[in-house]
């Protein structure tokens, strides 16, 4: 048994060692806004926060998780900056498909965590690792300016 | 039929979120059920409109929802007629009921070729008008005044003296009242709805979990599976270690199906089905494909594209004016084979019983899931229920029904509900391709630049013929020279051709934008090298030849003129230009490009002038143009798909790569609004972007690519 703690509850789960987190969210917690899109960590659709960090939870092991904070696309709206995100992606209609979209919301939420005034170039250090195959780019960057000036 | 109705309820409320925005709940079948069961006294006049007495007003929805916006542009159809806010409804997706919610244009139940609101446009409205028609007569029944006396706001009648019932006080009187065979559609310049940015419906539970796609779907004692199926068509299963992979912990079952060109292991998780899946061991036997690279396709396709095709356009003498014209030119274009690759991987979560089925995904085509299950599973079709559900993207493949075969193949095997989840490796490696196509050209101008006559003839597999065969006429398929057989231009001789060639080892389907992704490449490439050779402006060329099309002229002049067009740019960069009329929809597009010393390509700006007719959501419009372009420039750099040994090579975003954030320009979208009837738009953006790269790419450097993509190295010492 291991012990995971996913926004703000602990959760037992019963799981191998080097499973990643992706699938014990999906599968285990039946918890399914967090995507799979490549398992390779190459398009950022599952991308969860770790301690408050972006991370790839297709490519994440359960064992390396420890004692940290996750966070999910389910509850990064109880944050300040996720609401403010969230907000702004409505706003500025970002989506479309929206099956990439729980992944950019994570990482634009981390990205104003960190850098509360993006620029440009910060938006595309911190979002090239999501993929959009609708295209949303265009938005994600006006929202992110959007959510950030408020 | 066997469809569970509420199962893709949504549920609208009012005013909850915080925010002040809707509040979109998706209800999960088990919680639908319980509420939303159709009541005899409801008014259902029709198949796409309910209306319980309480008011509850749900709208069924004929074409599906993968990322386009439908769902918000026909709920706003209908809202219009009904004169309700979008507030106010519930939407469904239409089971599989191809009496009811058969496609008018695609001739099938079936959501594609940015069709859907050309086909909707006037039935949803008056499946509406027809419900608010009965209601307000039941209103005015009940009041014994004239119904033209009435009006009705948010749901609710008025009549002149200022007497008010809700729809929900009417329903059961309007239910018993004849349903009017015609009914008056509201004249544009009433409408409230259509024609504005309303917010999309789906879009609250997209930005925060809380929506469901297919691979999401989770049903009682479900388990996980993953599969493989042959790496080359055609190919069999040759050998596998099942002990080992009924070793790894988590793991359930290992299912080969009756094929032998399939194998799914099934375990507690995806885990464990994919850890199992590596531990098999598979080992396959190619078969008769097994010899195929893309060289070889490639060069039979050549071969064909010698032999003379069936006749898509002929007016005048086409080869007798270039032998006569002044300057000759003669080209020959290729389109790659691409990979769908939308974000949600292939899936399928099926419930196979001895009696009956039940499947949940995403799908285009739901009478042809649930076609192809009961075939597999050997079940009469009204005993296979479909759950259709959202689509993590689709671009067509999900027009398609071999995942859902194979996935039956192997779930008819087990008495337990499995989710098959496709890895993007057997996704990017199972695709139905975009086809490769290979285009011939040739034109002729005179002494003073004009363009006296042009051939084409375009060269390769048929997607007609397979997937809608009483639509392949003579041998012609219709799809494949669009764009080609027909231009925007006043050109005096012409002559189209095609040639049917089809591939070994591939399977092909529709990709986003269909032919006119890969004719407007040709075509609009080949105008720009006749613009050049004719030494205009390619701009002004293309005018030339447009006097009698002033909507064409329209869009040109207007991308034109936002977009600069003349003005000097820095050494290395150009403005590449593309005009199309495809969809029903007139569209130009400008490009403003930047090709870097080592060859790379930068896309600095985008405008694009779009006119399609009446809008029913501008800002759906604008989304779709960027979002289109930004797949089709992406594509048109980086993406083909190529075979060795008949094996697919790419695998996954690694090798088949996706245009990223930071490669994306800024995209200017100009909408010309008029009285026209509606076009398509969804495909618009993808098909215009190749053409408009290409030519900027040739404005930048000097260097004509007429080989997709453009960033296989053709550039590299510019």
């Amino acid at each position: 048994m291991k012990v995971l703690s996913i926004n703000g509850q602990s959760h037992q789960v019963d799981v191998p060692d080097d499973m990643p987190l992706l699938w014990v969210l999906r599968d285990v917690l039946g918890m399914t806004g967090t995507k799979f899109g490549c398992g390779i960590a190459q398009c950022g659709a599952c991308t969860v926060h770790l301690a408050g960090q972006p991370v790839r939870s297709c490519l994440l092991p359960v064992s390396a998780i420890g004692a940290r904070q996750v966070t999910t696309i389910e509850a990064v709206g109880q944050t300040p900056n996720g609401h403010k995100i969230q907000q702004a992606w409505l706003d500025k209609e970002v989506v479309q498909c929206g099956y990439c979209q729980s992944g950019q919301i994570m990482s634009a939420t981390a990205l104003l965590n960190q850098t509360p005034h993006p620029t440009d170039a910060d938006i595309d250090a911190a979002m090239s690792g999501n993929i959009c195959r609708c295209g949303t780019y265009v938005r994600i960057r006006e929202a992110i300016h959007a959510a950030a000036s408020v | 039929m066997g469809y569970d109705m509420p199962s893709r309820r949504f549920v609208l409320k009012a005013g909850a979120a915080a925010g002040g925005g809707l509040l979109l709940g998706l209800h999960l079948p088990s919680l639908a059920r319980a509420t939303a069961a159709p009541g005899a006294m409801d008014l259902a006049p029709n198949a796409f409109v309910r209306i319980d007495t309480h008011g509850t007003i749900t709208l069924i929805l004929p074409h599906t929802e993968f990322g386009q916006g439908i769902y918000t542009s026909s709920a706003m159809l209908m809202g219009e007629e009904l004169d309700v806010g979008l507030d106010q409804i519930a939407v469904e997706t239409a089971p599989p009921d191809i009496k009811h919610y058969i496609d008018p244009i695609l001739g099938d139940e079936a959501t594609g070729g940015s069709v859907s609101t050309r086909a909707d446009w006037v039935r949803l409205r008056e499946a509406a008008a027809v419900a608010r028609t009965l209601m307000v007569a039941a209103a005015a029944k009940r009041w014994n005044v004239d119904p033209a006396t009435c009006r009705v706001e948010r749901g609710v009648i008025h009549d002149a003296t200022g007497r008010s019932l809700a729809y929900g006080d009417v329903v059961s009187d309007a239910a018993q009242l004849p349903v009017p065979a015609n009914v008056k559609l509201k004249d544009p310049s009433q409408f409230k709805l259509i024609g504005t940015s309303a917010k999309r419906i789906d879009t609250p539970s997209k930005v925060n979990g809380t929506a469901i796609y297919g691979i999401d779907i989770i049903v009682p004692n479900m388990r996980f599976g993953t599969v493989a199926i042959t790496p080359v068509k055609g190919g069999k299963l040759a050998s596998m270690d099942e002990a080992a992979a009924r070793h790894v912990p988590g793991v359930q079952d290992v299912i080969r199906n009756d094929e032998g060109d399939a194998v799914a292991v099934i375990g507690d998780h995806m885990w464990a089905a994919k850890q199992g899946l590596e531990a098999l061991n598979l080992k396959w036997d190619a078969g008769e494909n097994g010899d195929v690279t893309l060289e070889t396709i490639i060069s039979t396709m050549d071969r064909a594209s010698h032999n003379k095709g069936v006749v898509a356009k002929k007016e005048g003498d086409a080869a007798a004016a270039i032998r006569g014209a002044a300057t000759q030119l003669s080209a020959i274009y290729q389109s790659p084979f691409l990979s769908h690759s939308p974000m949600e991987p292939l899936n399928c979560t099926l419930h196979i019983k001895p009696d009956s089925a039940e499947i949940w995904l995403g799908t285009q085509v739901p009478v042809r899931a649930q076609k192809a299950v009961a075939k597999v599973a050997g079940l009469p079709q009204d005993k296979v229920t479909v759950h259709n559900q959202l689509m993590g993207g689709a671009f067509g493949r999900r027009l398609d029904i071999d995942s859902v075969e194979v996935a039956a193949s192997i779930a008819k095997h087990v008495s337990y509900p499995v989710k098959l989840v496709w890895t993007r490796e057997e996704d990017l490696r199972h695709d139905y391709y975009r086809p490769y196509y290979y285009d011939r050209v040739a034109a002729g101008l005179d002494a003073d630049g004009k363009l006296v006559g042009r051939t084409h003839r375009v060269t390769g597999p048929s997607i007609l013929a397979r997937w809608a065969p009483p639509a392949f006429k003579n041998g012609l398929d219709d799809d494949a020279v669009l764009c080609a057989a027909e231009t925007p231009y006043e050109i005096p001789n012409e002559y189209v051709d095609y040639v049917r060639d089809e591939p070994r080892a591939m399977n092909t389907s529709w990709w986003r934008g269909v032919g006119p992704t890969h004719n407007l490449f040709v075509v609009e490439s080949f105008i720009d090298e006749l613009a050049h050779a004719a030494k205009q402006d390619p701009v002004e060329f293309r005018r030339g030849m447009l006097k009698t099309n002033p909507r064409a002229l329209a869009v040109l002049n207007l991308a034109a003129e936002k977009s600069d067009w003349g003005s000097p740019l820095p050494r290395g960069t150009g403005r590449g230009v593309e005009l199309q009329f495809a969809f029903g929809s007139y569209l130009c597009c400008v490009l403003e490009v930047e090709v870097t010393p080592p060859g790379e390509i930068s896309v600095r700006r985008a405008v694009v002038a779009i006119d399609c007719g009446m809008t029913v959501n501008p800002d759906t419009v604008q989304a779709q143009i960027q979002g289109g372009l930004i797949l089709g420039l992406g594509t048109a750099m980086y993406n083909e798909i190529t075979l060795t040994g008949g094996a697919i090579d790419q695998s996954n975003f690694h090798d088949y790569r996706a245009m990223r954030i930071n490669e994306a320009p800024k995209i200017e979208v100009y909408q010309i609004r008029n009285s026209e009837k509606p076009g398509g738009i969804g495909e618009t953006g993808t098909a215009a972007a190749a053409p408009a790269l290409g030519n900027a790419i040739f404005a930048a450097t000097g260097k004509r690519l007429r080989r997709l993509p453009f960033g296989r190295g053709q550039l590299s010492g510019t």
